[in-house]
């Protein structure tokens, strides 16, 4: 089973949900930059959450089906399209052996994930994970993203719990799918009041200045052309510090908001560096990052403050939310697909 | 000994271990030890570990911390413990999340288990550094800031060179990029102050000098640090059980190797 690159996009790589416990050796912990679109497209084709698949990113790749697949792709709009139809987002489609499959550029959101059945993308893990660490040169294929006639590896498609229930969608132009799906995500960047990221103040929050304090919580900012998988960096007003202290390097996560020495935030992302010496302003929540990685540059977004209780009161709510879709999912694929 | 250590907060899912009152040098390998032990644990929720120089970051999942809790296996002091989460988690808009009042905070259930697990550990025997050796051809193409960089310090290239190897160094942390050590302890007539725009490609095995830092680059990289000589010594290799040849607290000496020792090792003519 098998997924042909004929065009590889801006830049697609296999991304799971990462690799930790080697923050040690400074290894990112990396992974999908959207975990919950990931997360979500490997449900609906039966697959473990966690399982590798395609992160595309603002102007998707085209992929030949050498075998039969089963596919979803969730995240971004990316204008997918299977044998020249709408392929349909947020639910699996069962595709058959040399249908194209392509992707455009991102309408809403920036990264769209691919999911087949099978658990998933089969290229060889590297320390625990199958994400692509293109600074380390590690994971996916030959650490870096793909190229063209790159060949994905995917499991056995019969062995896959939802291929069963794949038989009693009526096929038509080499493809089918059912009539239900998981709850779309729309993402809004391009509207004027942005995306609204909930942040808790970090650790140097009380070195800003007094007008800066308030501008982080208020202001709008502009993602910025130079933002990727390591930070997503923004432009607006400046936020000055009170003292321009040096600190010794120290650990940073994804979701941490540093503040350069010129004022400009960067919110650092999934393949961040380990440590860091600039101040931190704030922390993206958890549960939010799945936003900031879908913000695009050009768009917009701001920052609402919360507490540390209620960023994890939040995040578990959000797994409580996932538990109950992946329950709903599994119905559905195991009643044989009726709609 | 471990030192005495204040924890706090660093976003919703990982909290910052930290020496309380002046740093020493050798807290460093407190930080490396600290890490040692908290991995040795095996704390299922406890997810990734970043000792520093004078901080260590602990990742941990606040579900599975959480899980401890309702499961009884968090005990110390809790009472106390809830009092201060209520005091300290309230955000400063004066919104108040709505929590249990019995039930501890993930933060601050993880926060009491790192400390338990500390104690627990106290006489648990820390490991013996190692000292690596790096053999390192210096200048010509492998070096070339040396001669800049020698002429900035006031000293010969032959004796920029008898300084960089007439130390002992201490791995502070592996940071900036897989295996990358920070080393401690380079003779202050030697520091170099960083590129005003860094390389773009340095590569693999580079010795570099940035402040009063030194270091070598393990993959090839761009760099802002001036480049004296190189090393085939492999930093990182994924293939090996510990990827990173060096960990925070080993010792490190470099010494001088000549051209022919390298080439010969070398694939390239």
């Amino acid at each position: 089973m098998s997924l042909r690159v004929e065009k590889p996009g801006l830049h697609t790589t296999v991304q799971d949900l990462g690799r930790s416990g080697w923050r040690k050796d400074a290894l990112a912990e990396g992974g999908a930059m959207d975990r919950y679109a990931l997360r979500v497209a490997n449900l609906l084709v039966g697959n473990d959450e966690g399982a590798a698949g395609l992160e595309l990113t603002l102007i998707g790749p085209v992929f030949v089906a050498e075998t039969d697949l089963l596919l979803a792709v969730c995240g971004a709009y990316m204008t997918p399209h299977v044998n020249g139809d709408e392929l349909p987002m947020w639910r699996p489609v069962w595709i058959s052996a040399g249908a194209r499959i392509s992707f455009g550029t991102a309408v809403d959101g920036c990264r769209a994930y691919v999911a087949v059945a099978g658990g998933g993308i089969g290229t060889a893990p590297v320390l625990g994970s199958r994400s692509t660490d293109t600074r380390a040169g590690i994971g996916g294929i030959a650490g870096r993203a793909l190229r063209a006639a790159d060949v994905l590896p995917c499991g056995s498609m019969e062995a896959a719990p939802a291929w069963r229930a794949a038989i009693s969608w009526s096929r038509r132009n080499g493809w089918a799918a059912p009539g239900w799906f998981a709850p779309p995500v729309a993402y809004g960047g391009g509207a004027a009041d942005g995306i609204e990221l909930r942040a808790m103040p970090g650790a140097e929050f009380g070195r800003l200045r007094e007008a800066a304090k308030a501008a982080l919580f208020r202001e709008r900012y502009h993602v910025a052309p130079a933002s990727d998988r390591m930070g997503v960096r923004l432009a607006g007003p400046p936020l000055e510090l009170d003292d321009a202290a040096e600190m010794l390097s120290h650990g940073v996560v994804p979701g941490t908001v540093q503040v350069p020495h010129g004022g400009a935030p960067i919110v650092l992302a999934a393949d961040c560096q380990t440590t860091g010496g600039y101040p931190k302003a704030a922390h993206v929540i958890t549960a939010d990052l799945a936003l900031l990685a879908q913000a695009k540059p050009g768009d917009r977004i701001r920052f609402r403050e919360v507490s540390l209780l209620e960023a994890q009161q939040i995040y578990f709510a959000l797994e409580q939310s996932m538990r109950h879709l992946a329950a709903g999912i599994q119905l559905r694929l195991s009643y044989n697909g009726s709609t | 000994m471990l030192p005495q250590i204040a924890i706090e907060p660093l976003g919703d899912r990982a909290l910052v271990v930290k020496r309380t009152g002046v740093f020493v040098h050798s807290d460093t390998k407190a930080m490396a030890d600290m890490a040692d032990l908290l991995r040795a644990a095996g704390a299922s929720w406890l997810t990734d570990l970043v000792p520093a120089i004078d901080t260590l970051t602990v990742v941990y999942d606040p579900l599975a911390v959480m899980q401890r809790v309702s499961a009884g296996l968090v005990t110390s002091n809790t009472g106390e413990a809830v009092a201060e989460d209520h005091r300290m988690m309230k955000s400063r808009s004066g919104t108040e999340a709505d929590m249990g009042d019995e039930r501890l905070s993930p933060y601050r259930a993880a926060e009491l288990e790192v400390r338990r697990m500390l104690a627990d550990a106290v006489s648990h025997r820390t490991r013996k550094p190692r000292t690596v050796v790096i053999p390192v051809r210096y200048g010509g193409i492998d070096g070339p800031d040396l001669p800049e960089a020698a002429k900035r310090s006031g000293l010969s290239e032959e004796a920029f060179i008898a300084l960089h190897t007439s130390v002992e160094y201490e791995v502070a942390m592996i940071g900036f990029m897989p295996g990358f050590p920070y080393l401690m302890g380079l003779p202050a007539a030697i520091f170099q102050p960083r590129l005003t725009s860094p390389r773009r490609s340095v590569p693999a095995g580079s010795v570099g000098i940035g402040g009063s830092q030194t270091g070598i680059y393990p993959l090839e990289t761009p760099g802002g640090w001036r480049l004296i000589g190189r090393t085939q010594m492999r930093l990182f290799d994924p293939a090996r059980d510990e990827p990173s040849l060096l960990r925070a607290g080993d010792k490190l000496r470099f010494v001088r190797i000549g051209r022919r020792d390298l080439e010969a090792g070398e694939d390239t003519p």
